[in-house]
């Protein structure tokens, strides 16, 4: 069984006006079925009001599902008292940098999240070395959060989530507030924990480019799955990703506009290379034409 | 009628060992009508230097002259500088706080002195300006959905009515096609009003579309000052201080290395596939 | 401008002082106050001055940085010299118009002065010194006794070391969002009382919806990172006496005897 299943998930709240009558209900996640494996890297792509975060919180166990199930290394999230070990299996990551860092200095909040657990606390010391080392932000440690950059706090944050020692890492849109070279720092040190660690990564966004290395990728729309593959697969769709308000990266949206003129090349090209290469095969296959 | 700066520092933390000059020696002209991009990463000091053209902040040294008048003069009006000149600051949802959509918006005229039938008409016309459904006039700001939250900031600006209107980061945290929407907005209100609008951004594939000229900032200098095209073509050096040229640019020049004879200042992906296209066309006739 | 407040902000640097365990330092201060009022004659200010720019020296905290702490209770300090100054009755010194100056006028506006700049630096040193983890943790240990009496002190600890951290957040968006409205025109300078005190609407609406956002945010991710209160907490930096925080009582405990001899002379 996955780390990470879900089963007809279904989220819906109920919308009430000012007095408190009842207005309408809304679904926010609508019967989702997701299995994700250890060790890989998902991606969940999907504008604002989607239901991507909404499906996020559940896999941690800060929702519970309306209808359906869901489970985190087996456990049943509806199971109360599994809660913390679930929250421990799949630590989450949140959007604003400012409002998950609870400690004053970068060690101190990186050692909040063992503290609960009542680990012991030589081991505690050991494991916040070590998760700050894993994102880079070791030589910041007895700096206050409130002087780092938005990339570096985000990196903090990671750090806080993996000094628990979870499998599974789920990232709500970690990026959304960082400018391009904090986004970057982060993808970096997320792959990082997947490829060195090997633990399984859930990464919500709607930055196109933050996905290419995903193992697979899943579009939500209005609380749906609306599409699912690899990148390749989802990027040779170009006027899907549009009509789901998305935005597919420069390279491919490049192809898709010479192969509507007419220029046969293959769907779902992901990067520079790529295209030239794919190009230059068209030019004769001789690469140099000057 | 423009906004001069003529050698504009700002210092602050002065005389302690953290004192940061946050810009450095900034000479910067901007005339009527010009569509700006102002780029650069976090703490390149784009932020500071828009908030001195509407005196939110103080030079340490230098001048800027709005309109040929120098704006730190004694008796000029700093009121009516900011009617002038409109700021909407990064996140500007967040500065939202009447009952419904339409107070919110008045809010700016009534400061100017307009009374409440004067300030509602300009507050209708900044509201329809922004593109914001009719039907949420009256609906409480906090209820909408972030693009709706931020389209309503910037018309409680736009009522104004400032000749130069300046927004930092207006897309921050939006999704692409919410960024897409209000970029089209801002660029309409543009083209109909003629108004000056500078967009502060740190994203040049945002702005390469729409603007007429790029400052690029860097550790509180200007490092580019140009048309779009011009500065991309220093998409190396552009890169090592943590910017990127648009991914088109990166395309055309790795396709230009390969040996395609293609036009390497495309900035836009039509002008990219046209010119691919004519290249392979060439190419095709020739062999 | 609300940046110069340095009142339970941190300094960090390297020290003895920093080193020193936050109950040392809570109760030192404590007892450092206390003993400012026990003191008759002007020696025992000299003493406490003494030691207090002794500490000041060991924390490596530049003075600078304490006195700019000083400025946002400079009114304060004023209206308490003002009022002992005119209002206290005695030996005549000088008269002018309705106002008269006493000997002992003087003499307590004085010691009023002298008492709160050395107590307001007195716990900035601590402040500065001490992380507000640390503080806090220093604060729950003191207080752990009154847990028998039901009295939530890892809770107050908590709630304590989070609003510290939220202040300077909170601070620099009350600056953002009074921006953004001097730039819509808002006024918050001018007029009178009731309409600076309307003026202060589109300051604090938002900053209020801001802070609950912000408290309902933080709360999901503690409960993310296994949060559930006080029992069963290990902790990171546990508190344990040292060398030199055993010396660090015998000094507070020398200057205690030192200063109110000499200060009841």
């Amino acid at each position: 069984m996955g780390i990470v299943r879900t089963e007809k998930l279904t989220y819906e709240y109920i919308r009430r006006d000012e007095e408190g009558n009842v207005e309408g209900i809304t679904t926010a996640v609508d019967q989702v079925d997701l299995d994700v494996e250890p060790g890989e890297f998902i991606a969940i792509l999907g504008h604002n009001g989607s239901g991507k975060s909404t499906l996020a919180k559940h896999i941690n166990a800060i929702l519970y599902p309306t209808e359906g199930t869901v489970w985190v290394d087996g456990m049943d999230t509806g199971d109360e008292s599994k809660v913390w070990n679930i929250r421990q299996t799949a630590g989450m990551v949140f959007q604003n940098p400012d409002n998950q860092i609870i400690g004053q200095v970068v060690e101190e909040d990186v050692g909040f999240g063992p503290e609960n657990m009542g680990v012991p606390t030589r081991e505690i010391w050991e494991r916040v070395e070590e998760s700050l080392k894993a994102v880079g932000m070791y030589e910041y440690r007895k700096h206050s959060p409130n002087k780092l950059s938005g990339g570096q706090k985000q990196r903090v944050s990671i750090a806080g989530v993996l000094a628990m020692h979870p499998k599974c890492i789920v990232l709500d849109e970690p990026t959304a507030m960082l400018d391009p070279r904090g986004r970057k720092e982060v993808i970096r040190a997320v792959r990082g924990l997947n490829q060195v660690e090997g633990i399984t990564l859930i990464l919500i966004t709607h930055y196109m480019e933050e996905i290419v290395h995903a193992d697979r990728v899943f579009v939500m729309d209005s609380g749906k799955i609306a599409m699912e593959g690899t990148p390749r697969e989802i990027f040779s769709q170009v006027e899907k990703l549009k009509s789901l308000r998305l935005d597919v990266p420069q390279v491919t949206l490049l192809a898709y506009e010479l192969q509507q003129r007419g220029i046969a090349l293959p769907d779902g090209i992901l990067t520079t290379e790529e295209l030239a290469d794919a190009l230059c095969g068209l030019a004769g296959g001789k690469g140099r034409i000057s | 009628m423009s906004i001069i700066l003529d050698h504009i520092s700002y210092v602050y933390g002065g005389d302690t060992p953290l004192e940061v000059r946050a810009l450095d020696d900034i000479c910067l002209q901007i005339p009527d009508g010009q569509f700006v991009g102002i780029i650069g990463h976090t703490g390149s000091g784009k932020s500071t230097l828009v908030q001195h053209m509407n005196g939110l902040l103080r030079a340490t040294s230098g001048h800027i002259y709005f309109n040929g008048e120098d704006i730190y003069d004694k008796d000029f009006s700093m009121k009516k500088l900011r009617s002038k000149v409109g700021l909407v600051f990064q996140y500007p949802e967040y500065q939202l706080f009447e009952i419904d959509v339409l107070s919110d918006v008045c809010f700016g005229p009534k400061n100017l002195g307009f009374d409440r039938k004067e300030a509602e008409l300009k507050a209708f016309e900044a509201l329809r300006r922004v593109g914001l459904p009719m039907e949420l006039y009256y609906q409480s700001p906090f209820e909408l959905s972030g693009g709706q939250k931020r389209r309503v900031a910037i018309a409680g600006v736009l009522a104004m009515e400032p000749e130069v209107l300046i927004l930092d980061e207006p897309t921050a945290g939006l999704d692409p096609k919410g960024r897409d929407e209000i970029l089209h907005q801002i660029k309409q209100l543009q083209t109909e009003t003629g108004m000056t609008i500078l967009l502060v951004s740190h994203s040049m594939e945002d702005v390469a579309e729409y603007v007429d000229r790029i400052v690029v900032m860097n550790r509180g200098r200007i490092l580019y000052d140009d048309v779009p095209k011009k500065v991309f073509s220093h998409y190396k050096e552009l890169e090592a201080i943590g910017l990127a040229a648009p991914q088109v640019t990166y395309i055309m020049h790795e396709l230009k290395n390969r040996g395609f004879d293609v036009d390497t200042s495309a900035t836009t992906i039509e002008e990219a596939a046209e010119s691919v296209k004519k290249c392979l066309q060439i190419t095709a006739a020739s062999s | 401008m609300l940046r110069d407040i340095t009142i339970g902000q941190y300094y960090q640097t390297e020290s003895l002082i920093h080193k020193m365990d936050p109950r040392v330092k809570l109760g030192g201060t404590l007892l450092y106050i206390i003993s400012l009022f026990f003191f008759r004659n002007f020696w025992g200010y000299v003493a406490a001055a003494f030691f207090l720019g002794l500490v000041i020296r060991l924390s490596h905290v530049p003075f600078r940085f304490m006195v700019k702490g000083m400025k946002s209770i400079l009114f304060l300090l004023l209206i308490t010299v003002v009022f002992n100054l005119f209002l206290i009755p005695g030996t005549e010194l000088v008269s002018f118009w309705k106002l008269t100056i006493t000997v002992e006028g003087v003499r307590t506006a004085v010691t009023m002065a002298i008492r709160l700049t050395l107590l307001i630096i007195g716990s900035s040193v601590m402040t500065l010194t001490t992380t507000p983890n640390n503080l806090t943790d220093g604060m729950e240990k003191m207080m752990k006794p009154l847990k028998v009496f039901h009295v939530p002190v890892h809770e107050v600890a908590m709630i304590m070391s989070i609003a510290l951290r939220f202040i300077p957040i909170l601070m620099e968006e009350t600056d953002k969002i009074m921006k953004a409205q001097i730039a819509r025109g808002a006024d918050f300078e001018s007029g009178s009382l009731v309409k600076r005190a309307r003026a202060l609407v589109p300051l604090l609406v938002p900053l209020f919806i801001s802070a609950f956002r912000r408290a309902n945010d933080l709360a999901v991710a503690m409960e993310a990172r296994c949060y559930r209160g006080g029992d069963g907490r290990t902790k990171m930096k546990p508190l344990v006496y040292q060398r030199r925080d055993r010396v660090g009582y015998l000094c507070i405990l020398i200057y205690l005897v030192v200063s109110i001899t000499v200060g009841r002379l």
